[in-house]
């Protein structure tokens, strides 16, 4: 079994299409939305968590991008500065996924992305703004 | 006066340190070194402790001389990058709070309010280098006859630039949490509702005060890291109150001391002055200090060996209790459990985290050491220790 975390960005024109539905009915793929969002101008953001097997979700990737889809993983949206980062760890309590975590033998923050859901809590603790998270 | 085993002066840990024979470890080691050897033996090996803190800390600002412009002018009204600074000091000096808001922000009244910018962002522009838009006001004198005065500027325009914070280091600080059914947001970060989670903010057993309780060696002259500069003690803080409940190590339960501290604004980095947001409550500045403690007695040996377990603060409810200003503590808990990453409160676990940063209190502390040992950093004896309490 795969499993990924992927940010889908959708164009006015088709923002109104079934698509997500067909990951499951012809690719066999189980979802599990994180976050969906339509914009004012109808630009859309879905934040999935995809599970099945590995030739199952590439196919469905390759079906999302041939729908005019912009897909990419999430850890690609999400990241810790280090310059801005003081290793404070006030996110680290807020963080719902473990994503967040401090080092024991060094009292760093680390970001592991690929825990990360998106969620955005972080970068509302953070004193210093260190989280970016660019999910338009 | 008591009588001790081993005695020691600022002067002739001086002397070791010119000589590069001093023996410096930090407070975190110094634990292993009392445990090992026992306080007189660590005493008698051990001349300095290194400490470290790096948090948000209010009450911190700059003094600033923009140096006479030319026609001259009296600048009552002062901004940098739009964020005011006080004026009304003299012809072309103001005071840069860390705490105040860039003009037309729009505060909590988009609730919670972001915060972006303020006093304590200009601080780390300044000491970053970047280019900041001077902006100042008078009203017009024979001798000032100037009323409008723009430019950009950098660290490096100004003539004198003093980092003077009125209250820092602060000797212990509650644990927060909430109560009610509603997220608040407070300067102690954001608290979820029914005690989801605890915030506090000391470096524990590496805070410089921790390992002083009764501002034995620590006073007005105290040499110390400020800001990645050497700075130095200036006056006890305001809010300094030594009378605070203390624990039977003479290690206070909540907060007690605190310091005023000076330093060259011009020597500091952003690596140790930073600018923090903090989410419906405002701006602030982290800043990092360190303050060696020389081990002139036994006495301070057992001091700085002090260790989370045995430090302990109060934990408030900040959606009802403090507000109103009724300072009941809903339980006592020590930095162990804190910096474990979960405390138990009435048999319900919350998570805790840290405002402070331990990562850089320890670089703090580790600089510091290497300062000493290199002899390039000489221990000031205070002209005057803080007012304390007797034992």
């Amino acid at each position: 079994m795969y499993s990924k975390k992927i940010v889908i960005r959708y164009t006015p024109d088709i923002v109104q299409q079934p698509i997500i539905c067909q990951l499951v009915k012809q690719y066999d793929l189980v979802f599990n939305i994180l976050k969906a969002r339509i914009f004012p101008r109808r630009e859309g953001v879905i934040v999935l968590e995809l599970n099945g097997l590995k030739e199952n979700f590439d196919n469905g990737i390759n079906f999302l991008k041939k729908m005019g889809l912009q897909v990419e993983p999430l850890s690609k949206s999400v990241s810790q500065n280090i310059d801005k980062c003081v290793h404070c760890g006030a996110c680290t309590a807020f963080c719902p996924t473990g994503a967040l975590s401090f080092e024991k033998q060094t009292q760093k923050v680390l970001f592991d992305p690929e825990k990360c859901n998106g969620c955005e809590i972080c970068v509302s603790a953070c004193p210093v703004r260190a989280m970016e998270i660019n999910l338009l | 006066m008591k009588k001790y085993k081993v005695k020691k002066t600022f002067h002739e840990i001086n002397e070791k340190i010119k000589e590069g024979r001093a023996v410096v470890v930090t407070a975190e080691e110094m634990i292993d070194v009392v445990e090992k050897s026992g306080d007189v033996e660590a005493a008698r090996k051990i001349d300095v402790v290194t400490t470290g803190t790096f948090s948000p800390m209010c009450s911190s600002g700059a003094f600033l001389n923009i140096g006479h412009t030319s026609p001259r002018i009296r600048a009552s009204r002062v901004w940098l990058n739009d964020v005011p600074a006080y004026g009304g000091i003299a012809a072309v000096d103001c005071y840069i709070g860390a705490t105040e808001v860039v003009e037309g922000d729009p505060l909590n009244s988009v609730y919670p309010g972001e915060f972006h910018y303020g006093g304590g962002h200009v601080i780390e522009d300044l000491v970053s280098g970047n280019v900041i838009k001077l902006r100042a006001e008078g009203y017009g004198t024979d001798c000032y006859p100037a009323r409008k005065f723009e430019k950009n500027i950098t660290i490096n325009d100004l003539r004198n630039a003093i980092l003077f914070n009125p209250r820092n280091a602060y000797q212990n600080y509650n644990c927060a949490v909430n109560l009610s059914d509603t997220t608040i947001y407070t300067y102690m970060g954001m608290l979820r509702p029914r005690m989801a989670n605890a915030n506090y903010s000391t470096s524990g057993q590496l805070s410089p005060l921790f390992n002083d309780p009764y501002y034995r060696t620590i006073g007005v002259g105290t040499r110390i890291f400020l800001g990645g500069a050497q700075g130095f003690v200036a006056w006890p803080g305001t809010q300094h109150n030594p009378n605070a409940y203390r624990g039977a190590n003479g290690v206070p339960k909540e907060g007690a001391g605190t310091l005023a501290v000076v330093g060259n604004l011009k020597e500091m980095t952003p690596e140790w002055l930073a600018g923090a947001s903090i989410l419906g409550y405002g701006v602030s500045l982290y800043v990092g200090i360190g303050i060696p403690i020389p081990i002139l007695n036994e006495e301070m040996a057992r001091f700085t060996a002090v260790k989370d377990e045995n430090i302990y603060t109060q934990v408030y409810d900040y959606s009802m209790d403090y507000p109103k200003g009724l300072s009941k503590p809903l339980a006592e808990v020590s930095y162990k459990d804190l910096r474990s990453g979960t405390i138990v409160i009435d048999g319900k676990k919350v998570i805790t985290a840290p405002l402070s940063s331990y990562y850089k209190a320890r670089q703090i502390a580790n600089i510091l050491k290497e300062w000493i040992e290199g002899g390039k950093f000489i221990l000031g004896e205070p002209q005057q220790t803080l007012p304390s309490v007797e034992i």
